[in-house]
């Protein structure tokens, strides 16, 4: 580990206030982006095993 | 458009402007109370009633700070452009706690009209730069008694 | 436009299996420019530009509560207008929207409200005051979650839209009381930024990453939205025989 990388990690001290923000917002929008496709999948598999069109 | 949208969408426009107007009318009322400070000047006219706890917002005074060396005790004067009001706090003050730095002081007024403050929270302003570009600024500039940001408009 | 194309577009837009289908390349199109974007934007805003001359290095916060609370007050905003569609011409593809957006917006929102307590601490020296900017984007969370509690607590989809648009139309009367708090009231949050009729207060170099950023977080938005509503989609229309087609098709 180099220096420069050292003082990017440091943020002149406020490193706890910079990342634990963009941790979270990190985590946020994973979790964006995963629940619709996960959604979508558990959708077609539901339709595909129940058949609304007769009921 | 058929006259059932055409009723729909006027019933919509309707509930706009009617809520719109409510909003309107009841900020306005309420608007003292959703002021989060005072000014100094509004404290030394008296328009702020006295025995109650309230905040107070403005400048700190250049070379008003002074500490104690054995406790954290310190006092400075907060000032807007016609008044300033003497201050005493005792505890830890935010990281932009400086001379010339926009504060909002939380407390009541003694009988010596001394601020009793119990929390100061320091206002940032809106303004970002790098400290090269700020430093270039400086030369030539004079510093506002109380600068717009500090304050709502009138 | 005239007016008949105007509704012959509008009417091809609202058909449900027309957008299910051109919906996942739309998708497309705004994931990878917003992702380009925002990730720019973030990186440039924690790596490349310069530390602010009061703040230091704790400003660079900006570059995720700015996007995030500009997608707040948009996201409610498109849910209004989503709103008087769904009110005045009851079209379904709008319905389906105001229920994809809301919890996206509601996220945004969410992260609007904690990075500025996270930048507060320090900077203000407190992580919340009841100041009438905070109080008024907290209100808006909570208009969200009650856009989002009114669709699961009404069984009938339809009738759950017509709740969701009626509140979002109700409800955004705060979004331009969050915007002109500021200006209004005596608050402890600084004044806005950007400003988009000039007399934006930052450095450009500083300006350009929060802007870039932005605008890919709103692609970023328009996609996870499209998503959404795509699951939404086949879920109302599970009945329908164009969905059960498609679905056993892809098996």
């Amino acid at each position: 580990m180099n220096d420069s990388w050292q003082q990017f990690l440091h943020m002149g001290g406020y490193a706890r206030y910079v990342w634990s923000a963009y941790g979270i917002a990190a985590a946020v929008m994973l979790a964006n982006v995963v629940a619709p496709i996960v959604a979508l999948a558990r959708i077609k598999r539901r339709i595909a095993r129940e058949e609304f069109v007769d009921d | 458009m058929t006259r059932t949208r055409r009723r729909r969408l006027l019933l919509v426009g309707m509930l706009l402007v009617g809520l719109g107007a409510a909003a309107a009318l009841g900020l306005s009322a309420f608007r003292q109370n959703l002021l989060y400070f005072h000014q100094p000047s509004q404290i030394v006219a008296g328009q702020v009633p006295v025995n109650t706890r309230f905040r107070i917002g403005g400048l700190v005074q250049r070379g008003s700070v002074q500490r104690h060396g054995h406790d954290l005790t310190v006092r400075f004067a907060v000032a807007d452009c016609d008044a300033s009001v003497p201050v005493v706090f005792n505890g830890t003050l935010p990281d932009l706690f400086r001379a010339g730095q926009g504060i909002i002081a939380y407390g009541m007024l003694d009988k010596q009209g001394v601020f009793e403050a119990d929390q100061v929270l320091a206002k940032h302003d809106s303004n970002y730069m790098s400290p090269d570009v700020a430093k270039a600024l400086k030369t030539g500039q004079k510093t506002n008694c109380m600068p717009a940001r500090m304050q709502a408009a009138r | 436009m005239s007016h008949s194309s105007a509704m012959r577009w509008l009417h091809r837009f609202g058909s449900l299996p027309y957008f299910y289908r051109v919906s996942r390349l739309w998708a497309r199109c705004l994931a990878l420019p917003g992702l380009a974007m925002a990730g720019y934007g973030v990186y440039a805003g924690l790596a490349i530009v310069p530390p602010d001359y009061q703040q230091g290095d704790v400003f660079r916060i900006i570059y995720i509560h700015v996007p995030s609370a500009w997608l707040s007050l948009f996201g409610y905003t498109a849910m209004a207008v989503a709103g008087v569609v769904i009110l005045v011409w009851r079209l379904k593809i709008a319905e389906i929207f105001i229920i994809a957006a809301a919890p996206i917006g509601a996220s945004f929102t969410f992260l609007t409200l904690v990075t500025g307590s996270i930048w507060g601490e320090p900077t203000w020296g407190t992580w919340w005051v009841w100041d009438a900017r905070l109080t008024s984007e907290l209100i808006l969370l909570f208009l969200y979650l009650g856009v989002i509690a009114l669709h699961q607590a009404i069984e009938s989809p339809r009738i759950a839209a017509r709740a969701c648009a009626l509140l979002s139309v109700v409800g955004v009367i705060n979004i331009p009381i969050i915007h002109y708090s500021v200006v209004w009231w005596n608050t402890l949050h600084q004044g806005s930024t950007i400003r988009p009729l000039g007399g934006s207060t930052m450095e450009t170099d500083m300006i350009i990453p929060l802007l870039i950023g932005a605008l890919g977080f709103t692609l970023i938005f328009g996609w996870l939205t499209l998503w959404r509503m795509r699951a939404q989609l086949i879920w109302r229309e599970r009945r329908s025989r164009w969905v059960t087609r498609m679905i056993h098709h892809e098996r």
